[in-house]
């Protein structure tokens, strides 16, 4: 059989029982009975006027800087982090605020991709790891590792990825073997996300050898401390952008993981690794958003500036017109992860748009970028410009997270279920 | 010391491009980014560092104008002030509201709430007045430390560095007092989220310039509001005794 189909024939069933088979600690807002609404609260508005403000003084100048040295940016992680901008989502019992929803951490997103997404995603990194933990962990789990995040400026990250699977997530080959009360992880894990400068990672490991056992049942959740004996991060990866985030490969060599740190039980892993995602694509839509509002933002400014034939090239219908394409795309991803994240914000199963709001985000980022290199010229491909890394920095949109292609997946299968349930 | 009062104004943000009204009655201000007025922000964190260092006890934040003040308020309260009294001005009569109104407005409301300390920034960036700190401590007959880059508590009262044009002055006051922040007093802080959500429930006062028992008539008319001159081009001259000769020309010199 095409393997393609087999893959999708395996994990069907999967995306259909996503977001709903695990419960959320995190309770859903009631949904106001005004009808849409296009304003922001006042919170929401002070929220953003604070990430706004974060980023025009301690992002925008630092990001050049950081984009070329690669450093993790510890001391903005750590303002972050004192302001509460980071760590929304962890409940109160652990000390957390407990009440950010999806939406009000995707105002940050955007604000900070803004300014840099690869410091963006330095500090929004460390959601994706912990939301199994917020999802499927059980109170001891949750107090123990997320408490930890609250006391300290500290980061988690999500290791699921292998040098040999990737959308492909059933082909996850890194093992769990149990051993009296413990279970032993042997594999290996690539481009992990704060890989290098967690605290501990959420590892999905297959905990039954059987290639006939279903996906669904074939994987656990386990949380490992990164300073366990066995675990060793590899290099820092040197990545075509966001090169402020710390991406590695880690290797895990006989890990004793005590069975505390299974999450939920045996077998339930792949479950919580999917389940995750429907809280952590809006987000990433909204970093997307963020450097393509950038693009835009930076392309209008040089060409009101820059004369060619006598007049500032904004004057040419070429030139307006690359950047009403810009807006048109920078405003509806904004309307995408809006929706997105305000459908898991109130309950409601948001497989599919958060789905479409990631892939077109990724999208019109990639070409918001292009377009604004193309604009700033021959000084666009220069590094003195500040477009060339947009366009760097954009490509992995349509990758992490769920490839383009993977999105599309989600979304066919998404409507091609729901016209087939359909009687019309 | 145990109540501090400082006044803030809502102005247009420091980063936006100034547009003149068509019919030269003022600046545009409709749809345009307000935020505090950057000295007022300087004044607010002095207060909250004084609670800080349990020199006050309260900081109560006030502001005259339109409902939209109390956004700049609530970022007061969520920057650490305890609460806050918005004194409702609005339309034609916020339009003429001056510096000898705020300043008989901030003076009745310091002797209603028994302030010790009345911290306003030296000057709005709208208007540049720089009266209103100076007006308040001569209604309320109260020693005044303007433009202050530091104030320290001593036994008497206050030690305060002021930023004069030839450097530092240091003055010795007694309190109450009226101080005015300058630029370099501290750095103002971040709200952070937890202090912003905070906000929201602490307590703000509506009170109106009439229950004050202030008169809003105008005592200054704007006749013309205009941009400035458009920057002629300069030119190069070829020597020093061609330059000195041209400005003695222009009346320069």
């Amino acid at each position: 059989m095409n393997p393609i189909s087999q893959i999708v024939r395996a994990t069907r069933p999967i995306y259909r029982t996503l977001s709903t088979s695990v419960t959320c600690s995190a309770q859903a807002k009631p949904i106001p009975t005004t009808g849409l609404c296009f304003e922001l609260t006042d919170e929401q508005k002070a929220l953003q006027e604070l990430a706004r403000k974060f980023t025009k003084e301690e992002i925008i100048p630092v990001a050049a800087q950081y984009d070329k040295s690669g450093e993790y940016p510890w001391p903005i992680v750590k303002k972050a982090w004192e302001l509460g901008l980071m760590n929304g989502h962890i409940p109160e019992h652990c000390g957390g605020v407990g009440d950010m929803g999806v939406f009000e951490e995707c105002i940050i997103g955007e604000e900070f991709s803004f300014g840099c997404s690869g410091i963006g995603t330095a500090v929004g990194g460390t959601n994706l790891g912990q939301t199994p933990v917020i999802i499927a962990g059980n109170k001891e789990q949750q107090k123990k590792y997320l408490g930890r995040l609250i006391d300290e400026p500290i980061v988690a990250a999500y290791c699921v990825t292998e040098p040999g699977a990737g959308s492909d997530v059933a082909g996850v080959k890194t093992k769990a073997e149990k051993k009296g009360d413990e279970w032993i992880i042997n594999g290996q894990k690539m481009w992990i996300t704060n890989g290098g400068v967690a605290n501990w990672y959420f590892v999905l490991a297959r905990t039954n050898p059987d290639p006939k056992c279903p996906p669904g049942k074939a994987f656990t959740g386990f949380i490992v401390e990164k300073d366990w004996p066995g675990v060793n991060p590899g290099r820092k990866e040197l990545n075509m952008g966001q090169r402020a985030s710390d991406t590695r490969g880690i290797t895990f060599e006989d890990v004793r993981v005590p069975k505390e740190n299974v999450l939920l039980g045996e077998g339930d892993g792949f479950k919580i690794a999917m389940g995750a995602f429907d809280k952590t694509r809006p987000p990433v839509a909204c970093g997307a958003t963020g450097l393509a509002a950038r693009a835009l933002y930076e392309a209008t400014k040089y060409s009101l500036e820059r004369k060619t034939f006598g007049v500032p090239i904004a004057s040419h219908q070429a030139v307006a017109f690359m950047l009403a394409d810009m807006a048109i795309g920078v405003e509806t991803a904004r309307l995408a992860w809006q929706r997105a994240a305000w459908m898991v914000d109130h309950g409601q199963r948001n497989t599919m748009m958060a789905s479409v709001a990631k892939c077109f985000a990724s999208e019109i980022a990639n070409k918001a970028a292009a377009d604004a290199v193309q604009i700033f010229g021959g000084n666009g491909f220069n590094t003195e410009y500040p477009v060339e890394k947009l366009m760097r920095d954009a490509k992995i949109y349509q990758i992490y997270e769920g490839t383009s292609q993977i999105q599309r997946l989600i979304i066919s299968r998404e409507l091609l279920t729901a016209a087939k349930q359909s009687n019309a | 010391m145990s109540r501090v009062l400082v006044g803030v104004k809502r102005v247009i943000d420091y980063a936006v491009k100034i547009r003149v009204k068509p019919d030269k009655s003022g600046v545009v201000t409709d749809g345009v980014k307000h935020s505090m007025n950057p000295f007022d922000e300087i004044a607010v964190e002095e207060a909250v560092r004084m609670k800080e260092k349990k020199l006050a006890k309260e900081v109560i934040a006030v502001s005259c104008g339109p409902a939209q003040a109390q956004e700049t308020l609530r970022t007061a309260l969520a920057m650490g002030a305890d609460r806050a009294i918005h004194v409702e001005v609005a339309g034609a009569e916020y339009e003429t509201l001056q510096p000898i109104h705020v300043a008989k407005i901030l003076a009745k409301i310091s002797q209603d709430e028994k302030a010790d300390l009345v911290i306003v920034g030296k000057q709005a960036i709208d208007d540049d007045s720089n009266q209103t700190a100076q007006m308040t401590a001569a209604l309320l007959d109260w020693p005044q430390g303007t433009f202050a880059s530091k104030v320290e508590k001593s036994d008497a009262g206050l030690t305060v560095t002021r930023e004069i044009d030839g450097g530092l002055e240091v003055i010795k006051t007694k309190v109450p007092a009226v101080l005015s922040a300058d630029l370099r007093l501290n750095e103002p802080r971040y709200a952070t989220l937890p202090n912003i959500m905070k906000a929201k429930k602490k307590p703000m006062k509506k009170v109106s310039a009439k229950d004050l028992g202030v008169d809003l008539a105008p005592r200054i008319k704007v006749i013309s509001v205009e941009d400035p001159p458009v920057r002629q081009a300069g030119s190069v001259v070829p020597d020093v005794d061609t330059l000195v000769a041209k400005l003695k020309e222009g009346g320069h010199v």
